[in-house]
């Protein structure tokens, strides 16, 4: 930190300035063209996914290769200029807003499939591949990428990397940590260097694990090698209604307990129910208090005999209708009302907040239960869409901003949630990261020694934290304010009086 | 007051002496303190922080001679104590352990309910603590990854006698960086493992063993890729060579429903020409070779040629090496008798190291004496040295925990 600043003060000139010094530096090497420093073109990068955080960045680099990024690091290291890296900006907790006196690394145009190794089962991409690509390169071979984020259409393996990206499916297959082998990285002081390997194993600490769903905090992935699986024999996916969703939270754990291991289980509630029938007519069970869809895939006979026994469990817990999709257009139909429910609460209400919390599977009841009490309360709706075989909720909190009040009543319901989260023993987050948007939340989480500790790992990737600084892991930062998410720039920093270190 | 006196109140009755028993693989410790909870874990390395120890942390002392032996060790922080099961809700499939329970007990306890921490106990007698700390597992890490994927969360105490935790104790948790993943495999250097939040299976209903020999590694090459393309989805596929020359052995294991665990024993059973499934594992499964161990890893692709070319390495130099592994992960282990000359088994390493290394892989040299590794390096280089050499700098600035025994004198 002491570095830093005195790096900073020793370029006398204002921040616009050093970030001129960067373009000149920069142009030759990345070319003109892959430099944005107008205002106006600057815009499109202000956000992530989570809108209402937004900050202009001084320049936006759209690097092509490693060695740009190497070229662009490195230039800020010297500079002592912070940057954040940016995938396709689908994230959900502000992981990738720009700080406004930076850098900002855009890694959309490192598209490439660089390798698939059917024999080896791995396949190497740059990290503005989509995630779905990944899957699309492996199909030929009859094998698949296992992480599943429901943006993967969209978001990129280099944000899955950041983020520790999950999906529908990582109750079975895990997350992106379970399926990165190696990773080239540049270092926060402009080095390229190799973590892990193409075997799983590799000697020393693992450098892979401790990147992986840092957040972007600790360098920037230029190539990652991931595990490829065989395509499962057969797939069976069952829609199950319920009167509410107590007994369809009974019914989970006890697919659980009983020692199945489904692919996937997801739940919706009423209201999420009404909204993606509003929006996509999925035709889901009338009078449903809640659904689950429980898909199993792997061997036939395996799939078949867990089926039995997955509807078994259902109904002994009052399901009142099955619903086995017969082929893959109606599986498609099933999980199309799963899928659209974000945006269909679009038919519900103006605006809503989309929280994402995780707690043991068998506190799933009360938590719910939990959650209708304070939404009973408060009187703002809740709908519930979520991950239910790994206990990852995903409230959605529905508000009007042209209420007086709402939104603030809103955002500390959801906030409640996050507390009842903690309570039981789980986390903040499961999947959208910490980002901006938990700061707050993780020193709830997690102690002072424990947030310190895990600074002792950024202390060592990134000493004089340019690297997507103030982001993932509270640090102290200015004298006695508490850590919080920020909206623009802070007024101390604007006035060059403060840093936000 | 002398750290003898403060280590007592750290730790009640329980410190004493150390003697040649305790030995970290020929070094033996000053003291030897047995603290009994995170608690009092982190009042012994309080004051070891004061007083300037060198600290080694110890399990079941099972594999204390991996690695390198240490530089010193003032004091060995003995964790036999803390073998408590803390937590085990079957519904949430999780459990959190003490550091110091053996995976013998854990299986007893998670047996009871149908459920199992899915990491082989290679090495008899190992605990949690210790499996984490060496990041060791066996046959079924095909299936379900090796332990660093097992681990959710993580109770640790620093060099200097902070508690931090990491992770938590649900199977889904993005908050904060995941320490359980830099710890697991960092043999003590980074600070001392207390508690672990672990994620858990459940034990299969049926089981069924198919093995086939084939006379040399490479008549493995398509049995193998078949095997790895197949749809029976076997949880382990593990390759044995007693010696040198001799056929090579392939078992794999298939678990699951009854029925399903028949249909699809059968199909590897055809694929490999092999015969009548078993139910019981063949000889030898799930054992690290010895008593000298070095871990041989390749590419998938690429087992049969490490098999071939380390089978021929050992030849070379009339070695009686034995390998065995995971062919379907591309980690191998070989075995060696105790009496290999220091310089011969240094050329061995250097030589399996030229062929790891053309393979996508790395030769590390896991148990062997003191006296045996004095010609050579039993890590090997490794990309990323120098970051690893910044942690370590930045969670142990002393240099005080397990100092020297990991990669690159860590």
């Amino acid at each position: 930190m002491k570095t830093f600043r005195t790096g900073r003060r020793a370029h006398k000139a204002g921040p616009k300035t050093r970030a001129g010094e960067a373009i000149d530096l920069l142009a030759p090497i990345v070319g003109r063209d892959a430099i944005i420093c107008d205002p106006v073109e600057l815009a499109t990068y202000e956000c992530d996914g989570l809108t209402h955080f937004r900050v202009r960045p001084a320049l936006a680099v759209l690097v092509g290769s490693s060695h740009d990024v190497e070229a662009v690091v490195g230039t800020c290291a010297r500079l002592a200029l912070p940057f954040v890296a940016r995938g396709a900006g689908t994230g959900l907790s502000g992981g990738a807003v720009p700080d406004s006196e930076g850098v900002l690394l855009v890694t959309s145009r490192m598209r490439a499939v660089l390798s698939v190794q059917a024999n080896n089962q791995r396949a190497v991409v740059e990290p503005g591949v989509t995630n779905l690509e990944v899957s699309k390169a492996a199909l030929p071979h009859g094998l698949f990428y296992a992480p599943d984020p429901s943006s993967q259409q969209v978001c990129s393996i280099g944000g899955n990397v950041a983020e520790n990206s999950g999906g529908a499916h990582c109750l079975k297959y895990g997350f992106t940590t379970n399926h990165v082998t190696e990773l080239e990285v540049v270092t926060p002081d402009g080095a390229t260097v190799k973590l892990g390997g193409m075997v799983g194993e590799t000697p020393g600490y693992d450098l892979v694990g401790a990147f992986v769903g840092s957040e972007g905090t600790l360098g920037v992935a230029t190539k990652v090698t991931v595990r490829l699986l065989r395509l499962p024999a057969a797939v069976q996916t069952v829609l199950a209604a319920f009167s509410d969703t107590d007994s369809a939270g009974r019914a989970v754990s006890a697919i659980i307990a009983a020692g199945l291991v489904p692919a996937a289980i997801e739940m919706m509630d009423a209201l999420a129910i009404s909204a993606a029938e509003k929006a996509v007519h999925c035709g889901y069970p009338k009078g449903a208090g809640a659904v689950l869809i429980v898909e199993l895939d792997g061997p036939l006979a395996e799939v078949e005999e867990s089926l039995l026994d997955v509807n078994h469990h259902c109904l002994e817990q009052g399901a009142f209708e099955m619903r086995l999709a017969v082929d893959d257009a109606d599986r498609a139909r099933i999980w199309r009302g799963r899928k659209s429910a974000f945006a269909a609460m679009g038919h519900l209400s103006s605006s809503y907040i989309v929280q994402d919390g995780v707690v043991p599977r068998t506190a799933l009841p009360q938590v719910l239960r939990d959650i209708a009490k304070l939404s009973e309360e408060t009187g703002i709706r809740v709908a519930n869409v979520f991950h239910a075989g790994d206990g990852n909720l995903h409230p959605l909190v529905l508000f009007d901003e042209r209420v007086a009040g709402e939104e603030a009543r809103a955002e500390q319901l959801s906030a409640q949630i996050l507390d009842l989260c903690i309570a039981h023993g789980g986390s903040i987050t499961g999947e959208h990261g910490v980002g901006l948007d938990k700061l707050t939340a993780m020193s709830k989480m997690f102690s002072e020694d424990d947030l310190a500790t895990m600074q002792l790992l950024k202390a060592a990737f990134d000493p004089h934290r340019i690297c997507n600084p103030g982001k993932a892991v509270p640090t102290p930062r200015l004298c006695g304010e508490p850590p919080r998410p920020r909206r623009g720039t802070q007024p101390l920093q604007e006035q060059g009086l403060a840093e936000l270190f | 007051m002398s750290t003898l006196t403060e280590l007592e109140e750290a730790c009640p009755s329980r410190v004493r002496q150390g003697r040649g028993l305790d030995s970290i693989d020929g070094v033996t410790p000053g003291l030897v303190a047995s603290p009994l909870g995170t608690g009092e874990v982190a009042a012994v390395m309080r004051v070891a922080s004061s007083a300037g120890l060198s600290v080694v942390a110890r399990g079941a002392g099972t594999k204390l001679d991996w690695g390198n032996p240490p530089a010193s060790a003032d004091l060995m922080v003995d964790l036999s104590r803390m073998s408590r099961v803390i937590e085990h809700e079957a519904g949430d499939l999780v459990a959190r352990v003490e550091a110091g329970t053996s995976l013998a007990q854990l299986t007893e306890v998670l047996g009871s309910k149908g459920q199992r921490f899915p990491v082989d106990e290679v090495v008899a007698g190992s605990t949690v603590g210790g499996v984490v700390s060496t990041g060791l597992s066996g046959p079924l890490r095909y299936m379900y990854g090796a332990v660093r994927d097992l681990v959710l969360g993580i109770t640790v105490v620093r060099a200097d006698g902070v508690v931090a935790h990491a992770g938590s104790k649900v199977v889904k948790n993005v908050a904060g960086y995941d320490l359980a993943k830099l710890f697991t495999g960092s043999y003590g250097t980074l600070g001392i493992v207390t508690e672990l939040a672990l994620k858990l299976k459940p034990v299969p209903v049926a089981r069924s063993f198919v093995v086939a020999a084939f006379p040399s590694p490479r008549d493995l090459t398509p049995f193998l890729s078949a095997l790895l393309s197949c749809q029976a989805a076997p949880t382990a596929i593990e390759i044995e060579r007693t010696a040198p020359s001799l056929p090579v052995q392939m078992s794999v294991l298939i678990e699951g429903r009854p029925r399903s665990v028949e249909l699809r024993a059968a199909e590897v059973a055809t694929l490999l020409g092999g015969g009548e499934p078993f139910v019981t594992p063949p000889p030898g499964w799930g054992q690290l070779p010895g008593p000298v161990t070095l871990k041989l890893t390749a590419v998938l692709s690429a087992v049969p040629s490490l098999v071939e070319q380390a089978s021929s390495i050992a030849l070379k130099l009339g070695l009686p090496a034995r390998v065995t592994g995971s062919a379907g992960t591309g980690v191998l282990f070989m075995g060696l008798p105790d009496r290999v000359p220091p310089v011969v088994l240094a050329a061995l390493v250097a030589d399996l190291r030229a062929v790891c290394d053309d393979l996508g892989g790395h030769a590390v040299v896991l148990r062997a004496a003191a006296a045996l590794k004095s010609q050579l390096d039993p890590w090997g280089p490794v990309p990323g040295i120098d970051l690893m050499r910044r942690i370590k700098e930045s969670f142990d600035p002393d240099r005080r925990l397990a100092p020297g025994r990991f990669i690159g004198g860590i």
